[in-house]
């Protein structure tokens, strides 16, 4: 048959690669037209077309010299707090998470009053941070990694926990040592758990990015939103929206990046678990 | 039989464990004694919740006794013990998922300080030996169950280890594996020269595997019976399986382990002669019918006497060469 | 190897011992001084603070107002997106169509939706609503695919060969067997529209618990904020237990759940 022939198969691959990129494309293609062409000519002050809110992107966030333009002055610091924040609580709470789900007493004395912090929204701890921080950049990179440490330490000391027994006792019939017992059984052991936490604790970063720029604002994406609210830029502000929007989309893939090459196996031992079960 | 002594002597002395979890403490094991010599193949029989996987963790060091000691080589176990390497029952448990076939095997090397390039041919040999020399870059669970075990088996070799302990290592096999893993089993055993402990369920694998065979009682357990299998150093599944001892032993083990179900807590309870009493021919099973009758007749104190007194003098040699 | 008696200290018996010595050292950090007793007043007057706003009416007000804005959003996002995800999930292709879209949308922060809610609809719990739905619908709608995506193909095959219709199929095969993930997604969006409330009430200054607190705040009475902290935290324990309990409850029968009993 035509169908094996190496030329039919790289045919027919190519057009279902095609396939799957319009696919792709498709939707959010119609839903920007009609974005497009529905908001096209409005007057209405509070929803501007989108051809103006995209021209603010540029006129607003990308203005010559690029060093001197809003996107440098405040994406950038923002972002670079994100990511302080979000390592601080990505460090502290595998540290204290590998600490506190290896010694079981620890973990007994420590889970209810641990759970009663994670159970307070985070937004609601800023106001008082900043009462110790004051206004600065160690406020802000502290209310984020306050408010993220949490779904990343209880996390791990879940996925700490729920290692295989039987994976534990042959680590120590081996003779382990406690370094290669942390680096070859508890943390990949852990993995799965810990990027769950750490997925959760990225969106919550983002919300308190913007929250600490919006409550003491004088550089960020929050205060130049805080601004263009004071001075009803309403085109300026749905382009702030594209921008948040944006960076979440940035994080998330370079995020999901990480992660399919850290838990390469997971994914494969889990097909596998589900096929053979 | 072995080529070279790798092994180590295992003596376990009065070893008992008792439970306390929550409510009522659970006796597991009453009273262990028994030695097996360095180079020796055991294998370890019972019926089921015969605390079989107790002793094991506590030969491994997994787990502390209530009382008594296990010594490997002289010094007594306290954590598990250098020099040691088990394999357990559940295989897909046991090996790192995170990990390629190799790098499961070469982790405990690595620790041991083994170096480098002695650790990539202690690993490719391992992985030879158990016939999976391709199987390296994959991971265990991209493997079928029979070749994960096989790993296991592999990275327990590849640390030359002076015992092996085995907890019912193919009971999750299918049986067309199991037998190609029993005879691999011996035939690493036998180049190796280590002590071997394996535990299983199965009576028909133990008396095959072992050169002794050790009976369980239920829970408290105690030790029934040592039943020494002469049955060769090569053996083989279809002629060692068809061979007349190898009925006559397994038919014996079976009867005691039926016997140990319902709760006999000594030969004598569970009605029957030892093993080594010879049964070739009419003769013996007669005797061995006497005998037993006798015991069930006689006062239990007087039991044991009454065999003894037993008119079968090859008998009587036989086991005071096993004592 | 040797005797081992050692008394165990049940687990429970830590936990409240863990509590108690947090609440020593909230209590013995601001009396000793060690910090600004006006910013981190000792456990004992946050429990005054929070007993202050029992008597308020103010409190239970803007504790009803949270709790509505919170349940609103939630019941519109749980059964919006339920509804949403066995229908993408269901209708051949639809997936395929919507894939590129969700995974745009979904890591677009809710907090970006703040400046043009509040163009929109200025300090209302309107606003705050948006911000829940959007924030937490993801939750089911993931959770709600996933668990269209877990349906045994035999059972779904079958159903197919039995002519039955669409409806039909998702009632009696797609609902059931994706129902562990559907409670799931409940429970993630319950605690995520909670967080969202607060959020919106904070920023936006919509009436409810986030708003009382910028109030305290303005007026310095700090030992307030964490009176109401307390009850932030108390409302999301409660949150997170009543919505495992419902996890429980409505599962004990599925195997997902009896299968990590065994397992």
């Amino acid at each position: 048959m035509s169908a094996s022939t190496p030329a039919a198969r790289v045919l027919r691959a190519a057009g279902l690669g095609l396939w799957k990129a319009v696919l792709f494309v498709l939707l959010p293609a119609v839903l920007v037209t009609i974005w497009w062409f529905a908001s096209a000519g409005s007057t209405d002050p509070q929803v501007p077309a989108l051809s103006v809110v995209l021209e603010k992107f540029s006129t607003v966030w990308f203005t010559e010299p690029f060093s001197q333009s809003l996107f440098v002055k405040a994406v950038v610091p923002s972002v670079t707090r994100l990511l302080i924040g979000f390592g601080i609580a990505l460090v502290l709470g595998v540290v204290l998470g590998v600490l506190i789900g290896t010694f079981r007493p620890l973990r007994d004395f420590l889970e209810p009053a641990l759970e009663f912090f994670r159970a307070i929204p985070p937004p609601i701890l800023a106001p008082i941070l900043m009462l110790f921080l004051g206004i600065d950049h160690a406020l802000k990179i502290a209310i984020i990694a306050v408010g993220a440490v949490w779904p990343i330490l209880l996390n791990t000391i879940e996925g700490v926990r729920g290692i295989d027994p039987v994976l534990k006792d042959t680590a120590q019939a081996y003779r382990l040592g406690p370094a290669r017992r942390l680096f070859a059984l508890t943390l990949p052991g852990a993995g799965p758990q810990i990027f769950t936490g750490a997925r959760q604790a990225l969106s919550i970063a983002m919300i308190l990015m913007v929250i600490g720029e919006m409550f003491a604002a004088f550089d960020g994406i929050g205060s130049a939103i805080a601004t263009f609210q004071a001075t009803f830029a309403t085109a300026s502000m749905w382009s702030a929206v594209l921008i948040l929007g944006s960076i979440g989309v940035v994080l998330a893939l370079l995020f999901g990046a990480v992660e399919r090459v850290v838990l390469k196996w997971y994914r494969g031992y889990l097909r596998t678990q589900r096929g053979g079960a | 039989m072995a080529g070279k002594t790798h092994g180590a002597d295992l003596s376990v002395r009065n070893v008992r464990k008792v439970y306390t979890g929550r409510g009522a403490a659970v006796e597991a094991i009453q009273d262990l004694s028994f030695d097996v010599k360095a180079g020796e193949l055991v294998c370890v029989v019972g019926p089921s919740g015969a605390g079989k996987t107790t002793l094991l963790r506590i030969l491994a060091g997994l787990l502390g006794s209530t009382s008594g000691e296990v010594a490997l080589g002289g010094d007594l176990v306290k954590g598990p013990p250098p020099g040691m390497a088990v394999v357990l029952q559940e295989y897909g448990r046991s090996l790192f998922p995170w990990m390629t076939v190799a790098k499961n095997i070469e982790l405990p090397l690595k620790e041991k300080g083994v170096p480098k390039a002695e650790r990539k041919r202690l690993v490719q040999e391992a992985l030879d030996a158990v016939s999976l020399a391709d199987a390296g870059r994959s991971y265990p669970w991209q493997l079928s169950g029979g070749m994960q075990q096989r790993v296991a088996i592999a990275r327990a070799v590849a640390y030359e280890p002076q015992v092996l302990l085995m907890d019912e290592p193919f009971a999750a096999v299918d049986a067309q594996t199991r037998l190609e893993l029993e005879d691999l089993v011996r035939a690493l055993w036998q180049r190796l020269g280590v002590t071997v402990v394996f535990v299983t369920h199965d009576i028909d694998e133990a008396v095959y595997l072992g050169e002794h065979v050790f009976v369980l009682s239920n829970r408290p357990t105690i030790l029934l019976e040592k039943v020494t299998i002469d049955l060769g150093a090569n053996r083989d599944q279809v002629a060692t399986r068809t061979h007349p001892e190898f009925g006559r032993l397994r038919n014996h083990v079976y009867e005691l382990v039926q016997h140990a179900k319902k709760g006999a807590r000594s030969l004598d309870e569970a009605g029957l002669a030892p093993a080594w009493l010879p049964a070739n021919g009419e003769t013996t099973v007669r005797q061995r019918e006497l005998i037993t009758a006798q015991a069930l007749a006689a006062p239990v104190v007087d039991a044991t006497a009454d065999v003894d007194d037993a008119p079968v003098d090859d008998a009587e040699q036989a086991g005071s060469a096993e004592a | 190897m040797t005797t081992r008696t050692t008394f165990r200290v049940p687990g429970w018996a830590l936990g409240l011992a863990g509590v108690a010595v947090l609440l020593l050292v909230l209590q013995v950090l601001p009396v000793a001084g060690v910090v600004d007793r006006r910013f981190l007043p000792p456990a004992t007057e946050m429990f005054q603070a929070l007993s202050s706003w029992f008597v308020s009416p103010q409190f239970w007000t803007a504790l009803g107002q949270t709790l509505t804005t919170w349940i609103t959003g939630l019941a519109i996002a749980f059964v919006a997106g339920t509804v949403l995800g066995i229908l993408i999930g269901e209708i051949p292709g639809l997936r395929a169509l919507t894939a590129s879209t969700i995974e745009f949308l979904r890591p677009v922060p809710s907090v970006a939706l703040v400046p043009l809610v509040v163009i929109l609809y200025g300090p209302t719990m309107q606003s705050t609503l948006i911000l829940v739905v959007y924030a937490s619908i993801w939750q089911v709608l993931l959770q709600v695919l996933a668990g269209v995506g877990s349906v045994d193909p035999v059972a779904d095959d079958t159903a197919r060969s039995y002519r039955f219709g669409l409806l039909t199929r998702i009632r009696t095969v797609t609902l059931p067997s994706s129902l562990p993930y559907v409670i799931t997604g409940l429970r993630l969006a319950a605690t995520v529209a909670l967080i969202l409330t607060l959020t919106g009430e904070l920023l936006i200054g919509t009436p409810g618990l986030g708003s009382l607190l910028l109030i305290a705040r303005a007026s310095g009475q700090y030992a307030l904020i964490y009176g109401l902290v307390l009850v932030a935290g108390a409302l999301g324990l409660a949150v997170n237990l009543v919505f495992r309990q419902i996890e429980r409850w409505t599962l004990f029968w599925h195997p997902s759940i009896r299968g990590e009993v065994a397992a």
